[in-house]
């Protein structure tokens, strides 16, 4: 029983690495995984300043509001000047999958307990997007102009992420 | 006695624009400009009175904020803000929003 289960994580994680390497992710797609990206922020930051009482937490999280959003306007025009549709795909929709999963779970929480595990998940998100856009989107990013836009928001991210850690340092 | 009438008001003249003279020529105006998340460069020899205008040209709100916050200066996407400098030192300045991008004024008396 244990080594089917092994034997099957182990076919998982080969196929997903086969599955990467075969399949950069196109324009469109790079565009729509970057897009929900922001938008998965932008709703965690939503339900902060609707749940959130600590000053920090609320700034923080209508700088994240304010700063996805005005990355996403940006993405949204340069899509629409070159003509490109963004293409749902896989990745895009585990994103948002575990988003959704992870707002239920922020949800049940209130107080300090719950600005915690906000700005804990910030810093964690903002690595794993960070992660993404160095690792397999900016290198695949075929469009100039694209791969600008990806670059301008990994620097941003990375300050976010650096901000997250600013705002966790305080509440502990 | 018209030589010596015309000396003093020409001496009194020379005194009030000596007067006034230092502080205009002294106040300068400046542009800092923050483009891609960084603060351009900041000028050197800044004295006392002169004022600097922060020009955001990028997408995202900032500030420029003193680190020991005698200034705070918001700075919307794509706009600008103004400061007088009012007190000579070294006054290091951070976004209170993007903390890596940071810089430096020195500011003389």
């Amino acid at each position: 029983m244990i080594k089917q289960i092994a034997l099957a994580a182990l076919l998982a994680v080969g196929m997903t690495g086969i599955a990467l390497a075969a399949d950069a992710p196109t324009d469109p797609q790079i565009a729509h995984i970057a897009y929900t990206a922001g938008v998965i922020d932008i709703n965690a930051a939503q339900q902060a300043i609707a749940k959130s009482k600590n000053a920090d937490v609320i700034a923080f999280a209508q700088e994240m509001a304010r700063d996805h959003a005005a990355v996403n306007d940006q993405a949204l025009a340069l899509v629409k000047k070159l003509g490109v549709t963004p293409e749902d795909n896989p990745v895009s929709q585990s994103l948002t999958k575990s988003a959704t999963e992870e707002l239920a779970k922020l949800d049940k929480l209130d107080g300090a307990a719950y600005d915690k595990a906000y700005i804990d998940n910030e810093v964690a998100y903002h690595k794993a997007v960070d992660a993404a856009l160095a690792d397999t989107l900016i290198p695949s990013a075929q469009n100039a102009d694209l791969k600008a836009l990806l670059q301008t928001g990994l620097t941003l991210f990375t300050e976010h992420e650096h901000h997250a850690e600013m705002v966790a340092g305080t509440l502990k | 006695m018209r030589i010596w009438q015309s000396l003093a008001l020409g001496l009194a003249l020379s005194a009030a624009m000596a007067g006034a003279m230092p502080g205009l020529a002294a106040a300068a105006q400046y542009t800092v400009v923050l483009d891609k998340m960084k603060f351009g460069p900041v000028p050197a020899n800044l004295h006392v009175g002169d004022v600097i205008v922060w020009q955001n040209n990028d997408l995202f709100r900032h500030t420029a904020t003193a680190r020991d916050k005698s200034f705070d200066v918001d700075l919307p996407a794509h706009g600008q803000g103004t400061l007088t400098l009012t007190v000579a030192g070294t006054i290091p300045f951070f976004c209170k929003f993007h903390p890596g991008m940071t810089g430096q004024l020195v500011v003389s008396p």
